[in-house]
């Protein structure tokens, strides 16, 4: 089977200025694609050309075989989609606007009102239902944004910044949101919190002056930071040269650092050769060298300096 | 057109949830009263008809209608809900269709509002009921060109002020453009044809025929003809400009 979002070789100008510069990505049902990228690096451009709000300059989007510039209809029908900075009419109810939204989308019947009743338990506003829009916080702005676009239960879901706004846990429950419903959609968000990439998304496509830098999985882009395996020590200060001897002197490792001292304790960061695995030797070496530690950590990769890296040397 | 009248009826009813339409209605009704009364001696010309009030509603119009208009797609702009409407699956021309409507409704409910004069009318003499109901319609027909005209420009941009000052320019020069204020810059150098043409375009020439009671299929072809066009330019306009 075809994947169900395919894009090509899509680009954006405006006069002189390329917002997005000849992207291409596919996306598949089961996939959940985070894309990141400094603001301005064209995250929102892009998705409005994929769900139809602007036309391509050049390049096509093929939403299950329709093409978005010529069956424009097609493609929106099956796309949910929560716009930037999540843009309601304040006038209205979130009943009244999910009503509108239904009745556009050619519901009704009790058919309307169960999807109304659906989106609106999963997502939690039933409280709000019968207040005015403009009245809201903005968590709830941005929950009844995120309602509108599951409506209809879309096969393709695309959220610009779905969490911006919200409190912690409000967050924790849209992206548990997402998590289930990740299963059988595509589902595309752009956020610039890396924290998101590592919970709900499969995928990262990382953008930069309008081009693809990066589109891999989180633990890849992960993989790409100096701090990839690298060992966090925390030691008395009094043993910090000790300690920082010993560790130079395994092979296996590039180089250490001090990162920082903090409460009669120093922090030593030993980078390891080709981000190879040293816990085992820098543990057998310190224990050895009877050389007494209060913390030793295996660092994962740091995906804020890896995205600083990436997106600043195009 | 499920979508059309979608986006009609959710236009219409925030018409009613904002005080727009109560200020509107009341000023209206108010003030066709006042000028049919005082400025058109209702009572005093001795005749049963409702040309007193009709013979001052283009020019109520000129600034109350593009106030109405002035709304339609600037706020959507400004508000940012232009983006969500367009990536429902509803096509520009449904929904510049669905709000063109849901105006049109509004500005005709507000017309047919005026009815208390009528029957007063009725009431005092014996009026030629058909000439009112050809005005009602004329006036009807001129609110809708007005409308078109003010949707249009509304369309160019995110300011409201803006959209109402040049909406209500607009519709005066076309409002004007039988008389030597308009004519005067074409006919110096402009051909025979072009300003027998700008002629043509008046609101007013073409209103008077309909509110003297005849019906006269070039006055609703030129009416039709402004907002066929018109809504159409503000298709495009909202094709272009939506991204910006």
């Amino acid at each position: 089977m075809s994947p169900v979002l395919r894009i090509e070789g899509l680009t954006k100008q405006f006069g002189a200025f390329t917002a997005v510069d000849n992207i291409s990505f596919s996306v598949d049902r089961g996939e959940v694609l985070g894309f990141l990228g400094p603001n301005g690096a064209g995250k929102t451009t892009a998705m409005r050309m994929v769900t139809g709000f602007l036309p391509p300059t050049a390049g096509t989007v093929t939403v299950d075989g329709f093409d978005v510039s010529r069956q424009p209809i097609e493609v929106k029908r099956r796309i949910g989609y929560l716009p930037e900075g999540a843009p309601l009419y304040e006038d209205m109810t979130p009943l009244e606007l999910l009503s509108y939204i239904a009745d556009v989308r050619r519901m009704s019947g009790q058919a309307k009102r169960d999807a109304i009743t659906r989106a609106a338990s999963r997502i939690n506003i039933e409280p709000v239902m019968h207040q005015s829009i403009g009245t809201l916080s903005k968590g709830y702005k941005r929950r009844v944004g995120i309602a509108q676009a599951i409506l209809h239960d879309p096969d393709i879901l695309i959220l610009d910044e779905p969490t911006d706004g919200l409190d912690p846990n409000q967050k924790h429950e849209v992206r548990n949101l997402i998590n289930e419903m990740a299963e059988n959609k595509v589902i595309v968000i752009s956020t610039h919190l890396l924290e998101e990439l590592e919970v709900i998304c499969s995928r990262a496509i990382v953008l930069a002056a309008g081009k693809i830098v990066a589109d891999c999985s989180p633990a890849e882009l992960e993989a790409q930071s100096s701090y990839h395996n690298a060992i966090t020590v925390r030691v008395h200060e009094a043993h910090c040269d000790a300690c920082k001897e010993h560790l130079d002197a395994l092979d296996s490792v590039a180089r250490v650092e001090l990162i920082g001292q903090r409460d009669g304790l120093a922090e030593l960061v030993a980078f390891p050769v080709n981000g190879q695995l040293i816990l085992d030797q820098v543990n057998t070496k310190l224990r050895d060298g009877t050389i007494g530690v209060e913390e030793v950590r295996v660092e994962r990769g740091r995906l804020d300096e890896v995205f600083r890296r990436i997106t600043t040397t195009v | 057109m499920g979508a059309s009248w979608a986006i009609c009826k959710r236009e219409l009813r925030a018409y009613f949830t904002t005080p727009l339409a109560y200020v509107f209605i009341v000023i209206f009704v108010a003030m066709t009263g006042a000028t049919a009364f005082f400025f058109g001696g209702f009572f005093d010309r001795g005749q049963a008809d409702l040309q007193p009030l009709f013979s001052f509603l283009p020019w109520l119009y000129l600034f109350l209608i593009p106030a109405v208009a002035m709304r339609l797609w600037a706020e959507e702009r400004k508000s940012g809900t232009l983006e969500l409407m367009m990536t429902l699956p509803v096509s520009t021309t449904q929904a510049v269709l669905g709000k063109f409507l849901a105006a049109w409704i509004f500005t005709g409910i507000a017309l047919a509002l005026t009815f208390p004069i009528w029957i007063t009318v009725n009431y005092l003499g014996n009026p030629d009921n058909g000439v009112i109901i050809t005005s009602y319609m004329g006036g009807l027909l001129m609110a809708g060109s007005y409308l078109a005209i003010g949707g249009f420009v509304s369309a160019m941009t995110r300011n409201q002020v803006i959209a109402f000052v040049i909406g209500a320019a607009v519709i005066f020069l076309f409002m004007m453009s039988s008389l030597d204020l308009v004519l005067g810059v074409f006919r110096g150098w402009a051909p025979t044809l072009v300003v027998d043409l700008v002629q043509s375009m008046s609101f007013l020439v073409h209103y008077d025929a309909i509110v003297r009671g005849v019906i006269d299929v070039r006055d609703l072809i030129f009416y039709l003809s402004i907002m066929g066009v018109f809504i159409y330019a503000n298709v495009v306009v909202v094709d272009l400009k939506k991204g910006e």
